[in-house]
Order: C-alpha cells, then structure tokens, then sequence
C-alpha cells in the first residue's frame, strides 16, 4: 500500500471509530454496549500482541499475563485508595513493569524465540494456579481480598479525582473505546518512529541490526515492556465490562485466543488484531447460545484454516487482492488508451 | 580460536594500518571467516585478544563493535527483506545522524551504489548481486572509518564485480578495509597488499605481485603435487 492510500485508510478508520464511539450507546442496548466494552478490551490485547509480535517479531504466548496484572492491579488499587484514578496509573506500571522484568530477563539472557514463547506462556500459568489458591481470609492485599478461584468484584471507573462519580456503564463504553481508538492510533504513530522502524527491523534480521550499531536487547525490551503496559490498559477495560476479575484473565484458553486474534487478524497489521478480535469475541458468543457444535472444536477448525489457507490473515490478504484488483484496473485502462489512439497514428503517417 | 577439539585459527599476528586495504585470501577452510567473525564480535576468540584503536572487542557485543565506528558486510548478506531499499539505508544512516541529515544521506548513498531504480523494492525481491549492494549501502550511509567486507563480490556478473571494485577504491579514500575474497581478479583489481591464511595461520603477508608468483601459494591453492 503506498503512503497516500495508508493515510486515507487511517482517516478512514479513525472516522469510523469516531463514528461508533458517538452513536453506539444510541443504536444498541444496554446489554450489548456492556458486552462491546469486554470486546474493545480484547481488542486492545490483541493490538498489544499485535504491536509486539507483529512488528517486533517476539512471539509472546503469554500476553494475558500483563493483561490479568492490570485488572488484578487495577482491582485491589481502587479498593485501597477507594477511587480509581490512580488505581488505573499504578495498574498501568505493575504491567508495564513486569513486562520490562521479564523482558530485561529473556532479552539480556539471549532466550531465543522458541523458549521465550514457552517462558511467557509458563509464567501466565503460573499466575492462573497461583491466583486461584489465593481463597481464604488470609490471601489479601491491604484492604482488597483476592477472592481465589471467584475472584474479586471491581469497581467501575470513576470520574478523575471524584470516587462518587462512578460511571454508568454507556460511559464506560466511551472510554473503552476512545482509549482503543488512541491506542490503535498510539502504536500507528510508535511504528513511525525511529524506535518502531527499528523495531521492524530487527523483526526482519537480528544480526544486521546489531552489525549496524543498534543494540537489540534495549529495543526488544522497550516495546515489549510497551506492549505490556498496551494489555494492562486492556486489563482495566475487560473488568470494566465484566464486573469482576477472576483467576481466567491468566488462562490457557485465553491466552491461545491472544494468538488465534492475531493470527486470524493478520501479523504485521495493527487494525487486523483489533478486527480478529471483534470477529471471534461475536462468534463465540453466537456459538455459545447453541449446544449442537463444541465451541473449542469450532475454534481450533478456523485456526487451522487459516495457518493452510490464509496464513497472513484476513487484513494482509485483503490488501493483497485489492492491489491486485488496482493494478488490473490501471492496466485496463491503460490498454483502452491505447486502443483509443491507435487509429490516429497510422493516419498521420500517411500524412507524413 | 578453538571450536571443541578443532583451532580454526591459531597464532594470527595481525596488524593493519590505518587507511590500508588488506585482502584476506586462502582456501577454503583456511580460517578467514573466523578470524573475520573474531574481528566483527560475532565470535569470541578462546584465546588471545582483537583490538580496535585501544579498545578491545574480546567478549563484546556486535553492536558495541559497530558503533566504534566500524561497517561490517558478512558473507551471507544480511539484510532487512521485508524492507525497501530505501528503508534498508535509512536505517543505517539514522543510527548516526539526526533525521534530516540520514534523509540527505540516504539518497546519496542509494546513488553512489546504483540502486536509484528499486530504491522502493522490498530487498529480498532483488538480485543477489544488488542484494550485495544493498548491504554495501548500509556500510558506506553509516560512514564508518574501519570496513569489513567478508565476500562482496560472491553472486555478481563481471560488470557487478567491476562496479564493486570501483566503489571499494572509493570508500578506501576516507576509510581502512579488510576484504575477504576467493576472487582473484577481483583482489587484482583492487589489492595492495594481500594476506593468505592456510590452516588457520597467516602464509605469507605481501604484495599481490609477490604472493601471486609464491611457490607455497600456488601449492596451497592447487593442492600437493605427490
């Protein structure tokens, strides 16, 4: 896509986002603006994910375990402070933090690409098992309980500064997706600047990046720790819409549709994530209101189709086919001049 | 240095002057391209030491090597594929200047290695002797003061090879080389002096002239005449 075309799709998408921030909550139900924030949220992990492994080249299996750090995060602050103003920066820096640790652990070690997918999909285990045998009375962070296996109930996001002004639900699906259009837009901007071009460019060779002077293990561990920060947001937004956070942010079942989002969206694509994730979040839920097809079975079926048939994604193939049918039509029209003038040519030979 | 059992390169005395153009020559085997990868940090050396204007690389990070100063061109090329040509360059003019000056070198560079038609062409649709050139470009757009070329002209047509050769006399003007090369009309097109490797260790150390016409030279590259 050259860069004319790519500002104008941007404009396009940005408007669209617009668009439905203003009118959603008019069109939709309650009950449907309260599902479409815990499918921004995913959105936002999948962009997150995207960000990293799609323009970084790290494959992390466990990006839920920066996501599941900020809704806990997020959860036990509010409780503390009894407001969530500062509940959603502290959230932010634990994810953002632990992303950094991890990273500056597997970058700096040298972890290459295989054992650094197992590594993170270990440690958001590890979260899952160790938050579900946290019931009991003496599991607790200052005042919050963290609830075990149930979890702990969150308090919706209030008005900064202002613990009383809690926002109603249609609110909280503004901000969701006001914070998914800046994000989406965020990491547009990120892959244009130096850090991200470097970034890109250490995804297509390592041993260049360095050979040109750039030190690889700085660069990986900043956009990881970014892309942690990225899904700890999305953290905060998924108890938004849910209500609660339990032990499940941290699954494996999660965990894997992180990737399916991807994959199905298409790598290298930062609006492709976002629209994987929209598309399977609705399918699941259309295929949980049927009990004739296992939904996991459903889900692994598509995954498998497209690692055969449509290995870049949705997004990148489409892009694909509509250049192709650009292309065509130029040459089209090219031809069709051609024929236009070919008649004039040999009359004012004649004349000559 | 020592891969399990085996010393790839043993006892090399090495020095260059700066602003030289040193060839490396020698069979196959013979240990260039891991004395190369000693010099680039790519490799640790088991024993002895590399140094680089007073500072030494044993144990060092390819990227701290590079920003001494130095440009580095491997012997598989390495390149960013996915990237334009363009974006290849800037990338490595960028590491060291600010935006608008890497802008202007860029496209400088681009010229100077002859790339203006494909300048917008992903790297890895191109040729392998334009893929060589691409690398070439991102040595010279960093402006480095010491070049390291493993194979430059691996892959290219005659014509390639003598473009190539005209372009090293040229970076040679503001910087010192150690070229790598199995080409012996290329290495007669550009050599001053030249050092054989066989067996790990440095033959002989001279003038092409001279190394050309060695009897130990000629038996090296022709095998032993029983």
């Amino acid at each position: 896509m050259n860069g004319r075309r790519l500002f104008r799709w941007r404009i396009a998408v940005g408007v669209g986002g617009v668009v439905f921030l203003v009118f959603g909550p008019q069109v939709f139900e309650l009950f449907a603006i309260i599902n479409l924030t815990t499918a921004i949220a995913l959105a936002v992990l999948a962009l997150s994910l995207g960000l990293v492994w799609g323009y970084g080249g790290i494959l992390c299996f466990g990006q839920t375990a920066f996501f599941g750090l900020g809704a806990y995060a997020y959860t036990v602050a509010a409780i503390n402070f009894g407001g969530t103003s500062w509940a959603i920066v502290v959230a932010i820096l634990v994810a953002a933090a632990f992303a950094a640790l991890l990273g500056y652990v597997m970058f700096y070690g040298r972890v290459s690409d295989v054992y650094l997918a197992v590594i993170t999909l270990t440690v958001t285990l590890i979260m899952y098992n160790l938050m579900r045998r946290t019931s009991g009375p003496e599991y607790k962070i200052g005042k919050s309980l963290l609830g075990g296996f149930n979890g702990v109930t969150s308090p919706p996001i209030n008005l900064p500064g202002d613990a009383a002004a809690a926002l109603l639900p249609e609110d909280v699906f503004y901000v969701a997706m006001a914070v998914l259009i800046l994000a989406y837009f965020g990491c547009v901007w990120l892959t244009r600047t130096h850090f991200g071009r470097v970034a890109v460019a250490i995804r297509e060779n390592e041993l260049r990046a360095e050979l040109l002077g750039y030190d690889i293990r700085a660069y990986k561990l900043g956009l990881f720790a970014i892309g942690g920060g990225i899904a700890g947001v999305a953290g905060i937004l998924f108890v938004n819409g849910v209500g609660r956070v339990t032990p499940d942010v941290f699954s494996l079942y999660n965990t894997a549709l992180t990737i399916i989002w991807v994959i199905v969206g298409g790598r290298g694509t930062l609006i492709g994530p976002i629209l994987g994730a929209f598309a399977l979040f609705y399918l699941t839920s259309a295929l949980g209101t049927q009990s004739t097809i296992n939904n996991n079975l459903v889900l692994g079926a598509i995954l498998i189709l497209f690692v055969l048939l449509v290995p870049r994604g949705i997004v990148p193939e489409v892009i694909r086919l509509w250049e192709r049918g650009i292309s065509r039509r130029a040459s089209l029209r090219r031809e069709q001049r051609l024929r236009r003038r070919k008649p004039a040519r040999p009359a004012r030979e004649t004349a000559d | 240095m020592h891969f399990g059992g085996v010393a790839a390169v043993e006892r090399v005395n090495f020095t260059l002057r700066e602003n030289e153009l040193r060839c490396l020559i020698g069979p196959n085997g013979a240990g260039k391209s891991t004395f190369f990868k000693c010099l680039t940090g790519q490799l640790e050396p088991s024993a002895g030491s590399v140094v680089i204007r007073d500072f030494t690389v044993n144990g060092r990070q390819p990227h701290e090597i590079a920003r001494l100063g130095v440009g580095i061109k491997t012997q598989v090329p390495n390149v960013f594929d996915g990237l334009p040509v363009e974006e290849n360059i800037w990338l490595a003019a960028r590491r060291w200047h600010p935006a608008p000056r890497a802008r202007v070198l860029t496209a400088e560079t681009i010229e100077r290695v002859r790339l203006g038609d494909i300048r917008n062409s992903p790297v890895g649709s191109l040729a392998h002797g334009q893929r060589q050139w691409v690398e070439l470009g991102m040595v010279i757009a960093a402006e480095p003061w010491l070049v390291l070329l493993d194979e430059p002209t691996a892959g290219m047509t005659h014509d390639e090879v003598a473009l190539t050769a005209e372009l090293i006399g040229e970076i040679n003007r503001t910087a010192t080389l150690i070229v790598v090369e199995h080409d012996m009309q290329f290495i007669r097109m550009i050599a001053n002096k030249v050092t054989v490797f066989h067996q790990g260790s440095i033959l002989i150390e001279d003038t092409m002239d001279v190394v050309a016409n060695d009897a130990r030279v000629r038996e090296v590259y022709l095998g032993h005449r029983h």
